[in-house]
This record gives C-alpha cells, sequence and structure tokens, in this order.
C-alpha cells in the first residue's frame, strides 16, 4: 500500500513534540505547546486539502480506526456471535448484540484487523459468503427480537477466491441486499474505513447512511478502475478522482445522508473523538427511527434506495 | 441533454444479425472454429449446430423469441444517461454513450419489454452485452426497478436476461447503489408472491450477479455461461494459480446449487411455460 507522503511533516513533529516532551525539562514547556499548536495547525492545513487519492490513502490507514474499536468504546456488554450455520465462521464480519447508550441493539461490521496475524485471519477485511450469511443470520436476529441494526462498513471487497465463488459469493451478496431491504426494525450504516463495491453494499441497505469525513465508498477500487480502463495502475490517482468516492461528492451524488466529521488530523489522529461522533449521530437517528412502525420502516428504507441514480427521459 | 439530443435517432435493431457475428452468408463458430452455414446458426436462434455454442445475441432478439409474436411491447425506452459523474479515462463517458447508442440503436443497455408468454402476461427485460459491455448503471437499475414496479402492480410474472460486465464504473457509486435498489424491488415481489426468472447468458459477472440476476425464484442459465462474482482475471491475479477447469461456467454453477437448471437457447420459452404454469397460473385462479 502507497504511503501517506503527505503526513510525513506532521509526523516529524509529532515525533519533535514526543521527544522534548520525553525530557520532562519544565524550561520546554513552553516551547512544547508552541509546537502543539503548530501541529494542530499543520494537520488541519495538509487535511483540508486532501485529494481524492490521499484521501483513498487515509480511508485506508493503518491505524484508523476498525469496527473492533467502534464496539469497544460505544458498546457495552458486547456479545459476538458466529458462524453462518452453513459452513464457517467468518473472522471478516464481525457480528453480535450490545447495548448501544443503554439501548440493545445489534451490529455487524467489517473487521480489517490491525496486527499481521489478525489481518491475516480476518482476510485484510475482505468476506468469504459465510460472512455475508452471518451478517443475515444475525440482522434477521434483530428483526425477530426488535432491535435496531447498525452496520459499520470496512472493506477493501468481498473476497475474490475460488472457494467464494464455489460457495456463492454473488448469492450470498444478493439475498442480503433482498433481505435488509425487507428488515421491519431500523438499520443504520456508517461507512468508517473502506466502501469496497459489492462487498461493502452487503451489508449497506439501510434506512440511514452516514460516511465518515475521509472515508471513500466506490464502485470499484481506483486501481481496479485504473488497471481495467487504462491497464496502467499508475492511472489510480486518477481515477480515485474520477470516480466521484469522497464523502462530500457521495453526499451531492445523494448516495450518503450525513457526514461525520474528523478531527483535524483524521480519524487515527484521534480516534475517540471521531467514534465518540459517530455515537452521537447514531444515538439520535436510533431515536428517531424507533418510533417509526415496522412497515413505515420498510418503506423508508425503499424510498431511501428507489431514488438512487440519476437519468434522464426524452420524451 | 443536450449531447444527447444530438445523437443520431436509433436505428431499427436487425433481427437477424447476432451482436458478436460479422455479417455474410457463413459463419465462423467462437466455440468450435467449424464455418457454419449462417441460416443453420439463425435457425438455432444462435447456436452452433456442432458444438452447441451460445453466440451473443441482442436484447432484442433475445425478447422476441422469448414472447409471443405480436405481443413485445418495449416501455421505458426513453430513459438515457446523463453522465453524473462527468466521467472521463481515455475518452469522456459522453463519447462512449453516443458511440454505443450508434452502435447499437439503444439508449443504453437493457429493453424493457411487456408481452405475452403462451398467452399468459409478462414483463420481460433483457440487456444488451454491446452496449458497453452490458454494464448497469442508473439507466438499467431505474428500468428494472420500475418493472418490478409494473409487475407489483399488475400482479405480473417478471423475467430478466442477464448478460453483463457488471456494475458501470463510470457512474461510480450510483451504479453500485443499482444493485440495492433493484433487489428492494424483488424483495416486494417476493412478499406479493409474484414470480421472478432470472435466466443468465454468457457472460454475467459483478454486481449484476450479486444482485438480481442470482435473486429468481428460479435461476436458468444458458449452457456454458460465465457466471461469477469476481472475473477470472481478477481471481487469477489474487490467488496466483491457475483457476480450474470449467470454473465459474453454468455447469460448474449448478454443480454447486447456484442455479436451477441450464437450459438451451430455444427451449428457455418452453421452460419458462411450463414454470409459469407450475407456479403461478394455478395461484391466479384461486
Ligand atoms: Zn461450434
Amino acid at each position: 500500500m502507497a504511503e501517506c507522503d503527505f503526513e510525513k511533516p506532521i509526523l516529524e513533529l509529532e515525533q519533535k513534540i514526543e521527544e522534548l516532551a520525553g525530557l520532562a525539562n519544565p524550561s520546554l514547556r513552553d516551547e512544547i505547546s508552541a509546537m502543539r499548536a503548530q501541529l494542530l495547525s499543520l494537520r488541519k492545513k495538509v487535511y483540508s486539502k486532501l485529494d481524492p487519492w490521499q484521501k483513498t490513502l487515509v480511508a485506508r490507514h493503518g491505524r484508523r480506526p476498525h469496527t473492533m474499536d467502534f464496539v469497544r468504546q460505544l458498546m457495552v456488554d458486547f456479545t459476538e456471535l458466529h458462524g453462518d450455520r452453513r459452513f464457517a465462521d467468518d473472522p471478516a464480519i464481525l457480528a453480535g448484540f450490545a447495548h448501544f447508550r443503554s439501548r440493545p441493539v445489534a451490529l455487524v461490521g467489517h473487521q480489517k484487523g490491525r496486527q499481521t496475524k489478525e489481518k491475516i485471519r480476518c482476510n485484510f477485511g475482505m468476506p468469504r459468503p459465510e460472512g455475508y450469511r452471518k451478517a443475515l443470520r444475525i440482522m434477521q436476529m434483530a428483526e425477530k427480537f426488535g432491535r435496531p441494526v447498525l452496520c459499520f462498513i470496512d472493506t477493501p471487497g468481498a473476497y475474490p477466491g475460488i472457494d467464494a465463488e464455489e460457495r456463492g459469493q454473488a448469492e450470498a451478496i444478493a439475498t442480503n441486499l433482498r433481505e435488509m431491504a425487507r428488515l421491519r426494525v431500523p438499520v443504520i450504516v456508517t461507512v468508517i474505513g473502506e466502501g469496497g463495491s459489492g462487498g461493502a453494499l452487503a451489508i449497506g441497505v439501510g434506512n440511514r447512511i452516514n460516511i465518515l469525513e475521509f472515508a471513500i465508498y466506490s464502485v470499484i477500487s481506483p486501481e481496479g478502475c485504473a488497471s481495467i480502463l487504462w491497464r496502467d495502475a499508475a492511472k489510480a490517482p486518477e481515477m480515485a478522482r474520477a470516480l466521484r468516492l469522497t464523502a462530500p461528492e457521495l453526499k451531492e451524488l445523494d448516495v450518503v445522508d450525513e457526514i461525520v466529521a474528523e478531527p483535524p488530523g483524521a480519524a487515527h489522529s484521534d480516534p475517540a473523538a471521531t467514534i465518540s461522533a459517530v455515537g452521537d449521530l447514531l444515538e439520535t437517528q436510533v431515536e428517531s427511527l424507533m418510533a417509526l412502525d415496522a412497515s413505515a420502516l420498510v418503506e423508508d428504507r425503499y424510498q431511501r434506495f428507489r431514488r438512487m441514480g440519476r437519468f434522464t427521459e426524452v420524451i | 441533454m443536450a449531447w444527447f439530443r444530438k445523437a443520431k435517432k436509433p436505428k431499427t435493431a436487425n433481427l437477424s444479425r447476432a451482436s458478436n457475428v460479422p455479417a455474410g452468408l457463413w459463419v465462423k463458430c467462437v466455440g468450435c472454429g467449424e464455418i457454419i452455414y449462417r441460416q443453420e446458426v439463425v435457425r438455432r436462434e444462435w447456436v452452433c449446430p456442432k458444438c452447441g455454442y451460445h453466440f451473443s445475441i441482442s436484447a432484442r432478439q433475445r425478447l422476441e423469441a422469448l414472447l409471443d409474436p405480436g405481443s413485445f411491447e418495449e416501455f421505458d425506452a426513453a430513459l438515457a444517461s446523463v453522465d453524473p459523474l462527468h466521467f472521463r479515462d481515455k475518452k469522456t463517458y459522453r463519447d462512449r454513450l453516443v458511440q454505443y447508442q450508434e452502435k447499437t440503436g439503444m439508449g443504453d443497455a437493457l429493453v424493457s419489454a411487456a408481452g405475452t408468454l403462451e398467452g399468459e402476461a409478462l414483463i420481460a427485460c433483457a440487456m444488451e452485452y454491446g452496449f458497453m459491455g452490458g454494464s448497469m448503471g442508473s439507466v438499467v437499475g431505474e428500468k428494472i426497478t420500475r418493472a418490478t414496479e409494473r409487475c407489483l402492480k399488475e400482479r405480473t410474472p417478471l423475467v430478466v436476461i442477464s448478460t453483463s460486465g457488471g456494475a458501470r464504473m463510470q457512474e461510480g457509486a450510483l451504479s453500485l447503489m443499482q444493485m440495492a435498489k433493484i433487489s428492494a424491488g424483488l424483495a416486494r415481489l417476493h412478499e406479493a408472491a409474484i414470480p421472478f426468472f432470472s435466466i443468465l447468458a454468457d457472460p454475467t459477472t459483478g454486481g449484476v450477479t450479486a444482485s438480481y440476476a442470482m435473486l429468481g425464484d428460479v435461476n436458468i442459465a444458458e449452457p456454458q455461461a460465465l457466471i461469477g462474482f469476481a472475473g477470472p482475471r481478477v481471481i487469477e491475479q489474487t490467488i496466483r494459480q491457475t483457476l480450474p477447469e470449467g470454473f465459474q461456467r453454468s455447469e460448474y454453477l449448478l454443480e454447486h446449487g447456484m442455479i436451477d437448471l441450464i437450459v438451451e437457447r430455444r427451449d428457455i420459452r418452453d421452460v419458462l411455460a411450463r414454470l409459469l404454469r407450475l407456479l403461478w397460473r394455478s395461484q391466479r385462479a384461486c
């Protein structure tokens, strides 16, 4: 994965501050606080003018908060449930029930893993069919017990492998799309990092669709698009721009409802603040959707997706 | 849209011609390489008499073959893409659209029609592979969704014949969202117990397979069709090994439980008529 070059001056300054702070010299206090102020304005400056490709890199940042981080900070009594009851348990999807701000909820999210071993176990957040089938099982259980469903999207895409195809990757995704449309409980989707194509959408059919400021959501990765249209992966930055995959562009296209602002240095510079902002939004949304009855919720979700798309009708 | 109005008036599709076959008295089979008398191939709805290879045919040809003669009535033909992203790669998306509109005489990659099959009212949609690889953008998504809504309103079964490389990159996330939009329409048909038959032709991949094409009450594939989520090249690049023989072909999907039937092109009409009698006709009589 490409480095976030634009982060270098920030990281260097962070390191300097850390070194000075480590000296524990009271006479440096003023200098350190001046540098902290400088760091904040540097972060603001750098992150206020990222291009779509740079945002893609931020969305994939190694230290970006993952689904599990949201669960740890926002949920109490999280009880992970495993398996699709058909074939296997897929660690690329995290699913279960918890209390969210004193309300019982179901949650489903992609899980990328942080350390190498964990990343491999989670298949870098690329689910196989059993992951999508587990997700649906938990969502339908949520429906059965009247719990709202919170979905967290963060995946490069569904896993493109022989085994995944053999067990019906397409069928698993398709079934989730149809069945999520029918859920008689609120479904709220938040794109927290990478929204990679059908593999993201398979847990993305919600009444509300939120996205973090530097998250992306796309029909194909910029690299995949570049290799198909140009046969040249180096065109990925250009395709990142062409695909309109950033949060403000998606809002403009009415693909998402709300953008959650990230701290000055993006989510990974202050995960706690980011997660808590998402929590506040989710709380409001759960509250307002719980006021709707089941058929109104289904209708609301239908209309949310019914208006997706732009076309003309030449009479 | 000004650019669209400038496009030439759609030409009437030439029904005697498959979209991947040059004109002439003889055709060379893509499957076995044999040179075959053209009329012989046409008579078999563009299936090779020697090896059974199914040539790619146009959306209109598929619908004409499926529906009762004279019953074909196209609707929603005026929908066209507006290039919502102002997308460009080597060419602009607008130029590509005009180019494909002129080539195929179609506004986009799908034809919707109302008609009858052995007298039974039916809504049928067919994808056009010749139009940007049958890719699904806002227009395809809107047309199929409208078809589901019309089926719901008129209590009519739906047939969709797919052949597509998947979601259309040039419309970005809007294309992706069509998968969910159409599937939500199919959810309503499902709840209303109105049958949906999905017919998969070569090739059907990506977001089309991962949405409506796999959601038929009955999924029917033409023989030897490539059907999958990820394309074979992507899989090969990811796992760095050669794919097994017959991988992602209709026969492989049947073996793995993903489709109900493999039916030769010229038998699809009969099989659908039979399924309608078995699943639909008696129910309606109640
Ligand atoms: Zn042949």
